[in-house]
């Protein structure tokens, strides 16, 4: 609801907002800030950590001391796999229940989001002993299994809302003129649907890159993403500030730049299309 | 209209997803239903036999338990109360005609997708740290005595840190909301002289309420299982255990699984009444 405003009164809105925002912004600036500098001059003051030299040191030796990209790529097998799984099982759920809904359809979706409020604690020990005896614990496969199913009762509902916008005549219409099911699917569906799954897969692979209940409790060495590996700085040994922030600025950056890009998505995944 | 073909079609395509979330949901569910009846220590003696309901009522007359409670509730009291706050004032200020308005909006935004561990170690070492963090060297610049954050004032503290985290996600919402109100109820309230208060009272806050109990609602379910933040951060000391916190040590870190699922239930039930708030206001809108 943009309103005609005085210049004067944009100017405090402006400087207002900015000052608020970077002060938001502040804590992930100052780590980006402190990865380009030595460990000894991480830890000065804030006005000589400004004034000393700029280094990339930090970053290469995270990655030599503690395999960096070994866990960067398990965050990216697990986020990206764990997505694309929930994805294929979730479209054909989907479609159905936006395009031939039955009594149940209102009801399956509901209890489909209840699953979502288990709290996870509460099945912690029975989902480790099944990684025990699966043979599964920290490997990539179980925790890509883990992340798939609790976010596919948000996958479903995304994929849900965003089919339930696809105009139905248009599919009717692709029957009549004798599509099969899986013509209409394929051709006409698909197409349409693009975007939707899109957003659904750009906010899922967010939610599963920083998901760190499951993947602090069922990793350990092998499996272990960047959240688990972040975890290991909170007992570390001699000056660390320098290291853990190359180390946090590298884990937050992709995901950040795809945040930026899903900010409407985010609204209607995590409220189930409840606010628009 | 659907055809019986269709609809067996629909079925089978809707089967692999709801059999994998029933699997998921009753197969877990069941175990702790199980283990939460028997005397359970995995590294002393295994299954030690049913022992009927002395685990639930082991665990609720724990001394951990009451302090586990009011911990759980501090910090999601005091996260909802500061997000809502302040995210209903930044999703004000936000939709006011500024410059760089989307730039703004990111910057706000940005630390939702900072993950839980890198937001509570960068949080506990680089801002609260007493000897070397940034609010010790600005204490210290104002001649004060640097605070021992995480440990003199731990619970403010944690509430900071996810309040930081959870913010984002209060305005985003609450500025979407903001968004789709009518702009001419405004310019009429305004016409007819209503003052900005009683605008924002009678035509704004009415119209957030929606967006603001599914916020409530939404973030009281995550913020129940917050987990990192602390893991990070205490470890649990300093009474920072939340009812979370204490069965994750029952379980995995003293191996008493037939307390810790004894807990388990119990929060499954604690997060259940709250869904149920949730799942009618959601379940409202899928009929609109």
């Amino acid at each position: 609801m943009a309103r005609a405003v005085t210049p004067r009164r944009k100017l405090i809105n402006t400087l207002v907002a900015w000052a608020i925002g970077l002060l938001i912004f502040f804590p992930i600036l100052w780590i980006i800030v402190l990865s380009f500098k030595s460990e000894g001059d991480a830890i000065r003051t804030p006005i000589k950590v400004l004034t000393s030299a700029w280094t990339l040191d930090s970053y290469a030796v995270v990655q030599e001391r503690s395999d960096y990209f070994k866990h960067f790529s398990n965050s990216v097998i697990l986020a990206v796999g764990s997505t694309l799984l929930g994805v294929i099982v979730a479209v054909p759920a989907a479609w159905s229940m936006a395009f031939v809904p039955s009594d149940r359809t209102r009801g399956i979706l509901m209890w489909m989001l209840s699953t979502k409020m288990l709290p996870a604690v509460g099945v912690l020990y029975p989902i480790y002993l099944l990684f025990i005896q699966l043979g599964i614990l920290d490997t990539r496969i179980g925790l890509v299994m883990v992340l798939m199913l609790i976010n596919l009762p948000i996958i479903v509902w995304m994929l849900y809302t965003y089919f339930r916008e696809i105009p139905g005549e248009i599919l009717e219409a692709a029957r009549m003129d004798g599509a099969s099911l899986r013509e209409e699917v394929m051709y006409v569906l698909t197409p349409m649907a693009v975007p939707g799954i899109a957003s659904t897969v750009l906010l899922n692979v967010i939610l599963a890159w920083n998901e760190a209940f499951w993947t602090l409790n069922l990793t350990a060495a092998k499996a272990a993403p960047l959240t688990a590996f972040i975890a290991s700085y909170s007992s570390p040994e001699g000056l660390f500030y320098a290291k853990l922030s190359a180390a946090s600025v590298m884990a937050i950056a992709p995901i950040l730049i795809m945040g930026w890009f899903s900010q409407k998505q985010l609204v209607r995944g995590l409220t189930f299309g409840a606010v628009k | 209209m659907a055809t019986q073909h269709s609809r067996s079609a629909a079925r089978v395509m809707m089967a692999p997803a709801v059999i994998l979330l029933l699997g998921w949901m009753l197969v877990p569910l069941t175990m702790t239903l199980y283990f939460s009846f028997k005397k359970y220590l995995p590294l002393r003696g295994g299954d030690l036999g049913w022992v009927g309901f002395e685990n639930y009522v082991r665990f609720v007359s724990s001394s951990s338990f009451w302090p586990a409670i009011w911990t759980t509730l501090i910090i999601v009291g005091g996260v909802l109360a500061i997000t809502v706050v302040l995210g209903i004032l930044l999703a004000i200020l936000l939709d006011q005609p500024m410059w760089g308005q989307g730039i703004v909006r990111i910057l706000v935004i940005a630390p939702f997708f900072v993950m839980p561990t890198v937001s509570g170690l960068v949080w506990k070492n680089m801002f609260m740290d007493a000897n070397n963090g940034f609010l010790a060297h600005l204490w210290r610049a104002f001649g004060a005595e640097p605070v021992q954050w995480l440990s003199q004032a731990s619970l403010p503290s944690i509430v900071m840190i996810v309040s930081w985290q959870w913010l984002p996600f209060a305005t985003l919402i609450l500025l979407t909301a903001i968004q789709s109100l009518d702009s001419e109820q405004i310019e009429a309230a305004e016409m007819d002289g209503a003052r900005k208060f009683s605008r924002f009272r009678f035509i704004v806050l009415p119209h957030l309420a929606r967006a603001i109990t599914v916020v409530v609602l939404i973030q009281t379910i995550f913020l129940l299982g917050i987990f990192a933040e602390i893991f990070v951060t205490t470890g649990g000391a300093f009474g920072t255990k939340t009812l979370t916190y204490l069965i994750f040590q029952r379980v995995l870190e003293s191996q008493n699984v037939g307390l810790g699922s004894a807990g388990g239930v119990y929060a499954i039930i604690l997060a259940n009444i709250i869904a149920v708030f949730l799942m009618r206001i959601v379940g409202k809108n899928l009929d609109a």
